[in-house]
């Protein structure tokens, strides 16, 4: 299948962020704002917006791909309870930044997105579950809801029709359990952020036990575009299974990290090399993770692939929540694996043994093996629990801290080994400035400003090119 | 809470806290939200956190009365979320991000130097109270590691000179 032309793209969800004042009510009115929704309610019924949602193939953006017509579908029609829309703005897969870009540069559009939402499943109550860190985005959203408040777009008889929408912006404190849709809730609840067991999933029993429709910033952002442009537009961006528009986050060992805006479907070295500026300092790639922390990792001869649900999953790996994080030749992968178990085990909420076993587990062990206390069987011990792990808990956090573990100890064993053998006698390569040796600290500012000044100016340079790293531009 | 042990609350009876008028007023707003008064529990926490300077048993049991809510589970909630402001933390908390992204472009040097500049390591509290150094789970801001978060703001492209002059120049 050829790869997406991400040359000639047009983008869509992040067309105005680089521009000032986009997260104004005014500038977003002068630039159409607000058509989308005026159209999917007056002009459409809510089982009209459901099937063009569906036609349009839009998958979820949060990180399980999931179609989101087909999400919609399984909220019971009839039923007596009030149902509910919840937003999910608690980005906190490490390495995923994407949201934050529409939250801070384009507030409307969510909430553009959220009435079409609502109107389609029957919602007339809808939440926005920001995390907590994300003190400016909430600001921005309260900023933005009251203004659509003031201008008739959120309250009673939006746009004169038979439809009303109370939007409150809740805000989260501080886990990564709460971006798992049934933690979410639990917090939302009032309650400590444990994940519920599925089913009932949360379309059927959500929020206060009734049907919810969840769904991420950056599927809710689309929308507007699907109604005004009708879903044959949408299915031409990109693999016809999963298209559209996607925010990529690149991060780590590239010369311009950011967000990106991309048809599915582009190569994952036409993003890391031409849109990201390529490795830093002229080095090369070791492994790059695709999708946020939680998927697997690949190896440098393993990159050549279409950024896209399908392919990633074919390749054993997932796009997730499109954060793309590269490591290059100089990276201790015995390190990055131990930074990241040492983050699942913080994150694991503990409800189920697996998990809150595992997670620990697997960071002593890595860490014993970074500390060069290793052993040769705590390889296979580590792919063992991981193994214990996988689909045995309430939620895909166990998976989550299994996949990375499991693919980084397969495809950099060797490396492993090495550090193993060696024990304390090893001489630990520094990591990230990897490649040096420490440097003291009173050297260590001078060191930093010629590191910088010489990634800096690319900065500039970047906004020059298009497409324009939309991450680099938070004013 | 390591430090806030049940034989110290026995010794001090622990003040009563109230919530001023304002704060009462945003609480009673918060009602209109949600369907339960528990959903309004998050925040009613950011309120007290605000109102009381940090968050303590005596904010907690002021925040239970509130909700009608018992004080232990309203504890248990608030010991799951790290992101609330404790009331033994200093007048800046500096969060240093330090996951994978952040780790791979230098956070480790950021809490360094922060730790030998403050004379505390990770966790701690400087004597004055002025600052509490944290190193915390990403934060979201992967494209400008490493990153730091002081108290609401966040503090991108960090090199150690930048870190100096941040630190120099809080009021």
């Amino acid at each position: 299948m050829p790869y997406a032309d991400y040359k000639t793209f047009e983008k869509v969800l992040t067309r105005h962020a680089d521009q000032p004042g986009s997260h104004t009510l005014d500038f977003y009115l002068g630039h159409g704002g607000y058509e989308g929704a005026r159209k999917a309610v007056t002009q459409h019924t809510p089982d009209q917006i459901i099937d063009i949602v569906k036609a349009s193939n839009l998958r979820g953006r949060g990180g399980a791909g999931f179609p989101c017509g087909l999400k919609w579908s399984f909220v019971p029609k009839g039923s007596a309870k009030p149902k509910y829309l919840v937003v999910n703005a608690d980005e906190s897969e490490p390495g995923t930044f994407k949201d934050r870009v529409l939250i801070e540069r384009d507030p409307h559009a969510i909430i553009e997105g959220m009435l079409i939402a609502a109107y389609a499943n029957g919602a007339r109550i809808s939440y926005i579950y920001i995390r907590g860190e994300f003190v400016k985005g909430y600001c921005r959203l309260v900023e933005a809801v009251k203004e659509a408040y003031q201008k008739g777009f959120l309250g009673q008889k939006i746009f004169g029709a038979d439809f009303s929408l109370e939007v409150t912006v809740h805000r989260g404190a501080g886990a990564y359990i709460c971006g798992e849709e049934t933690g979410l809730l639990s917090s939302l609840e009032g309650q400590r952020g444990l994940p519920k067991i599925k089913p009932p999933f949360p379309a059927v029993e959500g929020l206060f036990r009734c049907p919810t429709v969840v769904n991420n910033v950056e599927t809710i952002a689309n929308l507007q575009h699907i109604i005004l442009r009708g879903a044959d537009w949408y299915r031409s961006i990109g693999p016809e299974k999963g298209p559209g528009p996607k925010l990529l986050c690149v991060s780590g060992h590239v010369n311009r990290p950011g967000t990106y805006e991309v048809p599915l479907g582009i190569n994952l070295l036409d993003l890391i090399d031409d849109l990201a500026g390529g490795i830093w300092k002229g080095r090369k790639v070791k492994a790059v993770i695709p999708g946020g922390s939680s998927a697997k990792v690949l190896a440098a001869h393993e990159l050549n692939l279409s950024m896209d649900f399908d392919t990633l999953a074919a390749a054993g790996t997932m796009l997730g929540s499109g954060g793309v994080i590269v490591m290059d030749e100089t990276t201790d992968m015995v390190s990055a694996l131990y930074n990241l178990m040492r983050f699942y085990h913080h994150e694991s909420c503990g409800q189920c043994t697996p998990c809150r076993e595992g997670t620990g587990w697997l960071e002593k062990i890595v860490g014993r093996i970074y500390h060069g206390r290793g052993r040769m069987e705590d390889l296979d011990l580590l792919l063992n629990i991981c193994d214990q792990m996988v689909g045995k808990t309430i939620c895909v956090l166990a998976d989550a801290a299994a996949f990375p573990c499991e693919s980084i100890v397969k495809k950099f064993r060797p490396e492993f080994e090495e550090m193993i053998r060696k024990g304390k006698g090893h001489e630990r390569r520094v990591f990230p400035v990897a490649g040096g040796p420490l440097i003291q600290i009173g050297a260590l500012s001078r060191h930093n400003q010629e590191r910088r000044e010489e990634q800096h100016p690319m900065k500039e340079s970047a906004l020059k090119r298009a497409p324009a790293p939309v991450g680099g531009l938070h004013d | 809470m390591a430090n806030v042990t049940s034989a110290k609350k026995a010794q001090e009876p622990a003040k009563r806290l109230e919530f001023s008028p304002q704060a009462r007023e945003k609480i009673a707003w918060l009602y209109t939200r949600y369907p339960t008064r528990q959903a309004a529990l998050l925040p009613v926490l950011r309120i007290a956190e605000r109102e009381f300077g940090g968050i303590g048993p005596a904010a907690i049991e002021c925040v239970a009365r509130e909700l009608e809510i018992s004080p232990g589970y309203v504890w248990g909630v608030f010991t799951f979320y790290t992101h609330y402001r404790r009331e033994t933390d200093g007048k800046y908390i500096l969060q240093v991000c330090s996951t994978l992204s952040c780790a791979l472009r230098g956070c480790q040097e950021i809490v360094r130097h922060l730790s030998g500049k403050l004379g505390i390591q990770p966790g701690e509290t400087t004597p004055d109270r002025r600052f509490t150094l944290k190193k915390v789970e990403c934060l979201g801001s992967c494209d400008t590691a490493p990153v730091m978060q002081i108290n609401d703001d966040y503090h991108e492209n960090l090199t150690l000179e930048k870190l100096d002059q941040i630190i120099d120049r809080l009021p």
